[in-house]
């Protein structure tokens, strides 16, 4: 096929001197999945973001349908077809979903004077029915899952007539069955001859859904090839442009170690239920379960980050009463949300106040604050934990994802906590820093801090914990050390639900 | 900032300390240059305005305004408001003249009660925002028509006179200065509001609470789930808020040289417009008390100014609305920009 859907040759970009994407090019067929890979800060958002207007090119050539276009704006690019599903969803969770679908374009009778319900929502039905969707056009935005969320924004894009469609991560929040869901949908997509750009980390999503993959590195193209006729190595290889830490699983530990945490019986309503285990000194212990299993709840209970129901925790043998996050860090448990942006750091404030914030209260006496004393440590921190930053006193948000969570590594350390609880550690982070991370935390194990690590990503699970837990609605349905244990095993106990036990 | 998070990716040094210098210095140098703008208009426009006596009569009537605006920066800066420190002033007023004048008290007693009523009422605040999660709007809403109406209950609905201790209102009209160099007659008022910016500013930069206030304003949650006791230092940042309150009460008794149980209500509005032209950020995390004493200062140096020009009095208010307006869009143009 010579012509393209759309394409960007020679594409140039500078932000105040820097140089950030450098004659970049990038082809969209008709009907093909394409995805975009690599390292964050590879200048893949920024290329799409040249695409859907929010951007303006400092060089280069955009054409769409072999015409060379200017897109000026985000209207622009939507008035050509061109939509962006963006990884936070852009939706009103409190209108319905046809409201959402419609909004800004609703129906009117009476010559504009009010609104026409009745027929934004049979054609919001239809657009449904025609992706064979089973949700509702009055059901609440809210009160659907994020997975359907999602399917609400494609079919909004859909009903815009849009012929390219950008996907930011778009599993980065469903289940396995979901994310079979999404896939049937972008099937459906590509038949009716809509491009789809597909931005991922995740590298089995990419053999399974795309047509061809292009890979930019540091602002630059590097080379667009067909799935089918290579490898994940390869795609790795060509996006971080060098050898990767690779181990079998993880390093060994005393098995018959004291006891840092046992938790018994805690349940917190249908979240929580009865779940009990034990940690050890210089274990690595991963939680694996599908979304929602509860992995995160119990992390959280542990934490006192939420009220529970019921349930002892013992730090070294030790019954205690953690009500409050500040009595957990009292005991010595820290934890890493899933969520960094949120619930981890504080993005507009500096290094140096983010590694101290856990422990201000040793940095002052009488409340004075030292201030070469904060700065000391975490020079510290960001040595011993390898953060790339030309000082500590740069503001968080502008670091990577790796190194802002290396920063919050650093904060619990600074904190001398011997339990640490990480929640999805690699989340929204590029390749070359995971296995940074998981050194770290091979690393931390060696040194007798015992890990908590709950992470969605099997292979990750695999790589790095000693033993495994599984997690299935709220319960814990499998305790494994972590010898001859595969995805498979994994997602046997996963899926194991109540009634399955019953039988 | 995108600029710089690109540049760090691919491993080079933007030099980025002074990038975040120059935003900073240039939020305090457009507060600073509006007020030297203003008082440089004025004092063209008109010989009475920059003379010792006009320049003394606005500080003299920031003071009070501007100890409420900077016990509201440390509220604001967590990310809440405080919307009773208009009467809770008031109340503290009253307690201090029910102090001295019904009890018989000494002077110093009856300011330790106002500065304490201020700060008690701080408490509650702090208490019901945090423990008791009631939104501060409505909590501070609520302790503002408590402390108007105890004020009211409490003086009897009249005025508490200090006339059996002429001492009283050397506190605010008096001038330590005056007696150390002669001729420099700037009253107490004037010098509590300056001591109590410097005490303000060294709390929040230099101390744990401060720290904190800081923390809980950039991301309140994060904060929390780093342990630290977010409902303890939200109280304690509330009743530092009460305290400031009292002191502006003291003044305020000290000025009229009686506690008024009537007047309070609308001082709050214009404590927090002063901390707003400052360039505090009502969205939290970000503030300064140099700014807060320059946006009081802009709101005095305005109201004086057109008066002197004579510009009736309806239209001085239109203006400060205005200048509010402006203040707050340049920063948000600001954020864009740095965002």
């Amino acid at each position: 096929m010579s012509e393209w859907l759309v394409s960007m040759t020679g594409i140039e970009k500078s932000f105040a001197g820097v140089h950030a994407l450098k004659g970049c090019r990038f082809e969209l067929q008709a009907g093909e999945v394409h995805a975009l890979v690599g390292e964050n800060g590879a200048g893949k958002s920024t290329m799409m973001k040249i695409l859907t207007g929010v951007y303006q090119l400092d060089g280069g050539e955009i054409a769409y349908r072999g015409k060379p276009v200017r897109i000026a704006s985000p209207k622009e690019a939507q008035r050509l077809g061109i939509s962006m599903i963006h990884q936070e969803l852009n939706l009103a969770p409190d209108l319905t979903v046809a409201q959402n679908i419609f909004i800004g374009r609703e129906p009117r009778r009476l010559g504009g004077l009010l609104l026409d319900d009745k027929t934004m929502n049979a054609r919001t039905e239809a657009l449904l029915r025609q992706m064979n969707l089973n949700i509702e056009p009055t059901a609440l935005v809210s009160e659907l899952t994020v997975a359907k969320q999602q399917m609400v924004e494609i079919v909004k894009a859909i009903s815009y007539e849009s012929q390219v469609l950008i996907m930011d991560e778009p599993t980065a929040a469903l289940s396995d069955a979901e994310i079979e869901e999404l896939f049937a949908m972008i099937g459906k997509l590509r038949a009716r001859g809509v491009g789809i750009v597909y931005i991922s980390h995740r590298m089995a999503e990419l053999k399974a859904i795309c047509d061809r993959i292009t890979v930019m590195r540091d602002g630059s193209y590097i080379d667009t090839v067909a799935t089918k006729e290579t490898t994940v190595e390869r795609i790795i290889a060509m996006m971080v442009g060098r050898e990767l830490y690779h181990a079998e699983g993880p390093g060994s530990y005393e098995t018959d170690a004291e006891v840092v945490l046992a938790v018994k019986g805690l349940s917190r309503g249908k979240t929580i239920k009865n779940v009990g285990f034990e940690l050890r000194k210089g274990e690595i212990l991963g939680i694996a379960g599908l979304i929602g299993a509860g992995r995160t709840e119990v992390a959280r209970a542990i934490f006192g980050a939420d009220p529970v129901d019921a349930g002892e925790i013992y730090v070294k043998g030790r019954r205690v009463k953690i009500a409050s996050p500040h009595q957990a860090v009292a005991e010595g448990i820290g934890y890493l949300s899933e969520d960094r942006k949120r619930y981890g750091c504080l993005v507009d404030m500096d290094i140096k106040t983010n590694v101290a914030l856990a422990s201000l209260g040793r940095f002052s006496r009488l409340s004075w604050m030292s201030d070469a004393e904060i700065e000391q440590a975490a020079e510290r921190a960001v040595e011993r934990l390898g953060v790339k930053t030309p000082s500590v006193r740069q503001r968080l948000g502008n670091l990577s994802g790796g190194n802002q969570q290396k920063v919050i590594i650093g904060k619990w350390l600074t904190e001398d906590c011997d339990i640490l609880i990480f929640d999805e550690p690699t989340r929204g982070i590029d390749i070359g820093a995971k296995s940074e991370i998981y050194k770290l935390l091979d690393g931390l194990a060696r040194q007798g801090k015992s890990i908590i690590m709950i992470s969605s990503e099997l292979p990750e699970i695999l790589r790095l914990s000693h033993r495994i837990l599984v997690m299935c609605e709220g319960r814990i349905t499998a305790d494994l050390p972590n010898q001859g244990v595969t995805q498979e095993t994994i997602m046997h106990y996963a899926t194991m639900r109540e009634e399955a036990l019953l039988v | 900032m995108k600029k710089a998070a690109l540049a760090l990716e691919s491993g080079q040094n933007p030099g980025n300390r002074t990038f975040a210098f120059k935003s900073g210095f240039l939020q305090q140098f457009l507060a600073f240059g509006s007020l030297i703008a203003l008082v440089v208009v004025f004092s063209l426009a008109s010989e009475n305005f920059f003379r010792f006596s006009n320049i003394v009569g606005i500080l003299l009537s920031t003071a009070v305004i501007g100890v409420l605006a900077l016990g509201a920066t440390f509220v604001i800066i967590t990310g809440g408001i405080d919307l009773s420190v208009g009467t809770v002033m008031t109340l503290s007023a009253v307690m201090t003249g029910v102090s001295i004048t019904f009890w018989g008290t000494p002077i110093w007693i009856g300011l330790i009660v106002g500065v304490l009523t201020g700060a008690a009422c701080g408490l509650v605040s702090g208490y019901a925002v945090s423990r008791l999660k009631i939104p501060p709007f409505i909590a501070t809403l609520a302790m503002m028509m408590v402390a108007k109406g105890l004020a009211l209950v409490i003086s009897g609905t009249k005025p508490v006179y200090f006339t059996k201790t002429p001492g009283f209102s050397e506190i605010a009209l008096g001038s330590v200065l005056g007696d150390l160099i002669p001729g420099f007659d700037i009253p107490n008022a004037v010098l509590v509001f300056f001591l109590a910016a410097i005490v303000g500013s060294v709390v929040l930069t230099r101390t744990l609470v401060g720290r904190y206030n800081f923390a809980i304003g950039s991301n309140e949650e994060a904060t929390r789930l780093s342990g630290v006791n977010v409902n303890l230092w939200k109280v304690v940042i509330y009743t530092i808020t009460g305290a400031f309150t009292g002191i502006a009460g003291i003044l305020i008794a000290s000025r009229l040289n009686s506690a008024q149980p009537a007047l309070g209500q609308g001082y709050e509005l214009e404590a927090i417009a002063a901390v707003v032209i400052g360039g505090t950020s009502l969205s939290g995390g970000k503030g300064t008390i140099v700014g807060t004493v320059i946006g009081a200062l802009i709101m005095s140096v305005l109201t004086n100014g057109l008066r002197i020009l004579s510009v009736p009095q309806e239209w001085q208010t239109v203006v400060v609305g205005i200048v509010i307006f402006l203040a707050v869009y340049v920063d948000i143009i600001r954020r864009r920009k740095t965002a």
